[in-house]
């Protein structure tokens, strides 16, 4: 049923939909026509959802018994971690929260890096994802500094010295991010209130992102443009909501997993010593999930330069729709993009594993060659590949694969022929 | 109908945006000066330090303004080295007459220029100070010598209140 057709059942709901359309919106998110093809690496997006509102809930359920002040933070967790009934559980969900809500992003990310979800009509989604990435990457950081440990106040110092790499006016914004002139109690008080915003803000960003979503309709596998609804697709519940339904219980495997077999096997020892802005621990590294973006920044051997390095490898994604040149979406019909997209892969692996090693030596010149291979990767192999690769055909409908061998096949490419 | 004329609504339009422009800029002002340093983080501005039982080769750290500060007593071997050094081998070029006024006392933040970590003292490849953050190394007048640090770790104003007190600040 096309939503616009749409009316309640009951004369209730007739009346109150008329005057405000929740029912049309509910009937509109059930019935959405949804390609038939889409494998598990489409049920992240629900999960991230999850992994959001669990955020949300065992954060604020955190604030009811955190302090934020700098005499007072370090103490206050640990009064959550022995004192508070079931403390430990709520601030381990939430710690480990962060983890599972990269890994799942990074899964979500790559998924549409390989069937090409960027392109064309979904640049919007995909920017609007990039802000949620960002602002992510904000709330993480700015939550790891709560705590006030060794590691939270030397990362603070670390990341907000990176603005002091501007031309003139750096040192001031960073007096000014601090409101002194070190890290201290006015920068955890004003942490703490933006990392209770933000998620709020991703929030809104992901309403943005799913209404985005809702105008062209899901990607798919193949990668082709399909009719909706038509035989090509499915409604999305039942038989989308039960297969993210699945996934999500096999996510909260792995995230149970760490939560009550390894809560501190993704954290630092040192954050558990209280912050001494006297003494700087011997190997600072930030959280997993930004270690490939520390690589790039240790690898360039001037400040500023490093520091523009790093913002312009998260930054070149917004861009991305149009660095990749080629029509074919899905890497499926790309034979030569798909070696390179694994070869990407393996390179943001392999600086990651690098950015949790001491810049120096072996490590410092493979974090070298791939911070370049980086930027040689979406500046040059993917604009050069659209026009150079010879990809295979394309389906017409995700239908027609299945349908191979069967005359109806020959006929369906014949009629498609003549009418372009 | 197209006529360019200016009329009087136009005078209206623009009159208005532009009061209501520095109205809002009035209002962002304060709520972005509010996250500059308060009266009473500026209040905190010098600090008073003990030398006297600081023996040569050896180093203090005191905490100014939320930041560590090193006061150095360095030796004479170490004056002598950082002396020595020519400007042209410098990254930073600075004298060592002019960061350490006394030669013996060495008073400077203990701060890397690059992220801001604390160096660790008697380390690196300049008998100095080595940063284990990125790898930033410091002769023995804190000088940027090797690493991605790009200046010399400052020197704060201080005096000597008298032979034993610095005051910083």
């Amino acid at each position: 049923m096309s939503e616009h057709d749409y009316r309640p059942k009951s004369k209730v709901g007739q009346w109150f939909n008329d005057r405000l359309p929740l029912l049309t919106l509910a009937n509109h998110l059930t019935d959405y026509p949804t390609p038939k093809n889409l494998n598990y690496w489409w049920t992240f997006g629900g999960i991230l959802t999850f992994c959001l509102i669990t955020q949300i809930v065992t954060g604020l359920t955190l604030a009811m018994h955190y302090i934020a002040h700098a005499d007072m933070a370090f103490e206050s967790v640990e009064h959550i971690m022995r004192d508070v009934n079931y403390g430990w559980l709520i601030r381990y969900i939430h710690a480990n929260g962060a983890s599972m809500f990269f890994l799942a992003v990074y899964i979500h990310i790559f998924r549409s890096l390989f069937y090409g979800s960027y392109k064309s009509p979904r640049e919007i989604i995909w920017i609007l994802g990039i802000i949620i990435y960002l602002l992510m990457m904000a709330a993480a950081f700015m939550g790891y500094v709560l705590p006030w440990g060794q590691m939270s106040f030397w990362g603070a110092t670390v990341i907000t010295n990176l603005f002091s790499a501007i031309p003139l006016v750096g040192e001031g914004i960073v007096t000014w991010l601090w409101g002194g002139y070190s890290v201290d109690n006015p920068t955890l008080t004003r942490f703490f209130t933006l990392h209770y915003l933000i998620p709020f803000l991703i929030l809104g960003l992901v309403v943005l992102h799913i209404w985005a979503l809702h105008v062209p309709g899901n990607n798919n596998p193949v990668g082709i443009d399909i009719k909706k609804p038509s035989k090509d697709t499915v409604p999305f519940h039942p038989y989308i909501v039960i297969k993210d339904g699945f996934a999500l219980l096999m996510f909260m495997i792995v995230f149970a997993f760490f939560v009550f077999y390894a809560p501190n096997i993704l954290g630092h020892a040192d954050n558990y010593i209280e912050a001494n802005p006297m003494v700087t621990p011997a190997h600072i590294v930030p959280e997993w999930y930004l270690l490939p973006f520390y690589a790039i920044l240790r690898s360039v051997p001037d400040k500023l330069l490093g520091v523009v390095a790093m913002l312009s490898a998260i930054l070149i994604l917004a861009v991305l729709p149009w660095l990749d040149t080629s029509k074919i979406r899905s890497a499926v019909f790309r034979p030569l993009y798909r070696q390179f997209y694994w070869i990407l892969v393996a390179d943001v692996l392999i600086l990651g594993y690098v950015g949790a090693m001491p810049a120096e030596g072996l490590y410092l010149l493979i974090a070298r060659v791939a911070t370049a291979y980086y930027f040689l990767h979406f500046l040059v192999i993917l604009p050069v590949l659209g026009f150079k690769e010879k990809t295979l055909p394309v389906p017409l409908s995700i239908t027609e694969p299945v349908l191979a061998g069967s005359p109806n096949l020959a006929a369906a490419r014949n009629k498609e022929s003549k009418l372009e | 109908m197209s006529e360019k004329k200016i009329k009087r609504r136009d005078f209206l339009f623009t009159a208005t945006t532009a009061v209501g422009a520095v109205g809002a800029a009035a209002v962002v002002w304060p709520m972005i000066d509010q996250m500059n340093p308060d009266a009473s983080v500026k209040a905190l501005a010098s600090t008073e330090v003990d030398v006297s039982s600081l023996t040569p080769g050896n180093t203090l750290t005191v905490l100014w303004r939320g930041k560590p500060v090193f006061i150095r007593r360095r030796t004479q071997d170490e004056i002598d080295e950082a002396r020595a050094v020519k400007m042209e081998d410098l990254i930073h070029p600075e004298k060592d007459e002019d960061r350490a006024q006394n030669p013996e006392w060495l008073v400077m933040l203990g701060v890397c220029t690059h992220l801001g970590c604390v160096p660790l003292n008697d380390k690196g490849d300049y008998n100095g100070w080595f940063c284990p953050c990125h790898g930033s190394h410091y002769d023995t007048s804190g000088r940027i010598r090797k690493g991605p640090a790009p200046w010399n770790m400052e020197v704060p104003k201080y005096e000597f209140v008298n032979a034993n007190t610095i005051k910083i600040g």
